[in-house]
């Protein structure tokens, strides 16, 4: 474990507000996701669950196919498919044309794959602004953090966090009902709205048969920048093609159900190409940035490529236990939860954070509530195993080898054994009959101190089973 | 070009050839479920109001008109350019602005007025879902920029849910650019997961059913 992420762990646990926070959010959406996925509710609910695993898998073992089928498509109806594959690539594409069509404004709805990119950052380095409108991702824009959640982004701030950023941004009298917080958030950004040349979205779904992208929303704000300004432009992962329309009414009763307890979301826009001969309004350009960033490297193993299947829902993410206390901010990149355990080391390389796949206690609770069916907890078990051999490859867990290897020898020569439980016998803090909180400063080093320092032990007593058992 | 360089990578990956045929996929699973109509406009009312909507049940196109009538009261409206609208004689209120053919034209009165008034090409009961398909005679900003919206629905385009939607419009592409599913009142919980209505879109809906 790198000592950023110790650190982040630490400093979450020692946050108090921040605990009680992150439980209750996500203790509530886990409880809205029982309710509506209820048998008594959805009765079909497994089987939903085996058709979209199936699905997915279908796609993603041809996914060159539904590429090429849902470029062809969009074509048809007058939009533009743009491959890019990393952060370069998209912000090139998108400041090219933002520079060709003369555009200073963008408003962007949330969008995962877009903090992935750091889409934001690279744009305003380029003199363009562009505004986050979902209001939890307005609020982290204007923090200059990253989302905690994958659904609900700024579920660790709270009204007071949120009264003092736009007092002090927007300068505006301080206001802590979160009523009229939002309506100064709806104010300033219907502005930015009716201004904007440029929007950004992200996107669900990308339908191969109809050349459409789907997205849901609660807020209205990706209808509006999909509908407002002359460009809609949507960035999303290769991995999100769906073969048809008609499998949307797979996806989208378990999607909503999933993230956030709802049965639909308020709002799933179906879009198809800009606005055509007649339509009253619309864009007048339509384009798809295609994003590979990583993921094509998950897709030789047959077991791990099962990772691409995730529609985003947030749902292990809220079952997790080890989400719930260690919160969104101390996984290393933009995804978290068991979900980001299982894709930023492979996007990113099992090295970028080797303790990650084992922030897991493998309970389970994230494959069952998964609504495609990832074996999540399978995944993290082969990237710990992938973790270990890059270990071994780099020489780096040879304290850890030898520590096993001494291990062996003590445990297999008995006298040797009995020696040792004599000798830390003696230099163990004696039995007062309570629990053993501290060791001597000569334990206390490296890897074994990092270990003790979460842990007690009970005392040891003045004899040993073997003397007792001598002594019989 | 990283279109080539992708392609070329996944089907790599994958172990596939260019071109290379693909399996079916697994077949479409698509359940319409068999629902009277008084129970579906039971149903579509319910889950409206469950989400804070409002709706109204009204016998006949001029109970339409003038229940919207009503809900105007003085305040300013624009209305679509759906023809259903036209029929009830709700695009001729005094006080409805309507015929607005223009984009700029349609999004700056859309801005100011009250109410935005449409129909909907269908309605999911199941959900309390308002299907809006844009075309000539609906446009995407009436249902949307305004603080309230209210659509009127004759009975017959209740369907049952999503599964029957895809089974009359296996691709909605076909007709349109974008199709808007609208279920309830705009909402956020992004503030300590309190729940508040029309953040962006219209914090007030009103289903009129008509029939
Ligand atoms: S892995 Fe499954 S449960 Fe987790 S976010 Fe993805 S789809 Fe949802």
């Amino acid at each position: 474990m790198s000592v950023e992420f110790d650190r982040k762990i630490h400093d979450t646990l020692a946050d108090a507000n921040l605990q009680l926070a992150v439980y209750t959010a996500t203790g509530r959406l886990k409880d809205k996701r029982i309710q509506v996925t209820a048998a008594g509710v959805l009765p079909d609910y497994q089987e939903l669950r085996t058709q979209a695993n199936a699905i997915k898998k279908h796609v993603i073992d041809n996914l060159d196919h539904y590429l090429e089928e849902f470029e062809r498509n969009v074509e048809s109806h007058g939009g533009k498919v743009v491959y890019c594959k990393d952060a370069t690539d998209v912000s090139d594409f998108v400041l090219d044309l933002a520079k060709r069509r003369g555009s200073r404004l963008i408003v962007k709805s949330k969008s995962m794959t877009t903090e992935e990119v750091d889409l934001n950052e690279r744009l305003a380095h380029h003199g363009l602004e562009s505004v986050e409108t979902d209001l939890g991702e307005y609020i982290l824009q204007l923090a200059h953090e990253r989302p905690y959640h994958i659904v609900a982004p700024a579920l660790h701030k709270t009204r007071y966090d949120v009264a003092d950023l736009f007092t002090k941004e927007l300068g505006v009298a301080r206001e802590t009902v979160p009523e009229k917080l939002t309506l100064i958030a709806r104010g300033v950004l219907r502005e930015k709205f009716l201004k904007a040349d440029i929007g950004i979205s992200g996107a669900n779904f990308l339908i191969a048969d109809s050349g459409a992208v789907a997205i849901i929303e609660n807020e209205g704000n990706v209808r509006l920048t999909t509908s407002a300004p002359k460009i809609h432009i949507a960035v999303a992962g290769i991995e999100k093609v769906i073969p048809r329309a008609q499998d949307l009414a797979v996806f989208l009763k378990l999607l909503a159900r999933s993230a956030t307890g709802q049965l639909v979301s308020v709002y799933t826009s179906f879009l198809a190409g800009p606005r055509r001969a007649g339509e009253v309004d619309g864009p007048e350009e339509f384009y798809v940035v295609l994003l590979d960033n990583g993921r094509t490297k998950l897709l030789p193993d047959r077991s791990k490529r099962e990772s691409l299947y995730c529609i985003r829902c947030g749902a292990c993410l809220n079952a997790c236990p080890v989400y719930r206390k260690i919160g969104g901010h101390s996984f290393p990149w933009v995804y978290s939860g068991p979900i980001g355990a299982i894709i930023t080391p492979q996007f990113m390389g099992v090295s970028h954070e080797p303790g990650l796949p084992f922030a897991s206690s493998l309970c389970g609770a994230c494959g069952e509530v998964c609504p495609v069916k990832i074996d999540i907890p399978k995944i993290l078990l082969e990237l710990r195993g992938d973790v270990r051999k890059s270990e071994a490859r780099e020489g780096l867990n040879r304290i850890e080898k030898l520590a096993f290897r001494i291990f062996a020898w003590v445990m297999t020569h008995p006298r040797i054994y009995e020696m040792a439980g004599r000798m830390a016998a003696s230099i163990a803090p004696t039995g007062d009959g309570k629990w053993i909180r501290s060791v001597p400063a000569p334990m206390s080093v490296g890897p074994l101190k990092a270990w003790l320092s979460e842990r007690d032990m009970p005392p040891l007593p003045p004899k040993s089973f073997r003397e007792m058992w001598r002594n019989r | 070009m990283s279109r080539d360089n992708i392609l070329h990578k996944v089907r790599t990956a994958l172990g596939r050839s260019a071109g290379q045929a693909v399996a079916d996929p697994p077949p479409v699973r698509l359940r319409v479920p068999e629902i009277a109509m008084e129970d579906r406009i039971a149903l579509m009312r319910s889950r409206v109001e469950a989400l804070a909507g409002k709706t109204a049940r009204v016998p006949t196109m001029e109970a339409a008109r003038e229940f919207v009538a009503g809900a105007i009261a003085g305040k300013t409206a624009v209305a679509s350019n759906a023809p259903y609208l036209v029929e009830c004689g709700i695009s001729s209120l005094p006080g409805v602005r309507t015929g607005i053919r223009e984009v700029g034209e349609l999004t700056a009165v859309c801005a100011q007025v009250d109410i935005g008034i449409t129909s909907a090409d269908y309605a999911l009961c199941d959900t309390g879902t308002l299907v809006m398909i844009a075309s000539p005679a609906e446009g995407r900003l009436v249902s949307l920029l305004p603080p309230a919206h209210i659509a009127v629905v004759p009975r017959e385009r209740i369907l049952t849910g999503l599964d029957e939607l895809f089974t009359i419009l296996p691709d909605p592409a076909a007709q349109t650019s974008s199709m808007v599913l609208i279920t309830g009142p705009s909402q956020t919980a992004d503030i300590e997961q309190i729940l508040i209505r029309g953040v962006h879109g219209p914090g007030q809906v009103t289903v009129v059913i008509v029939g």
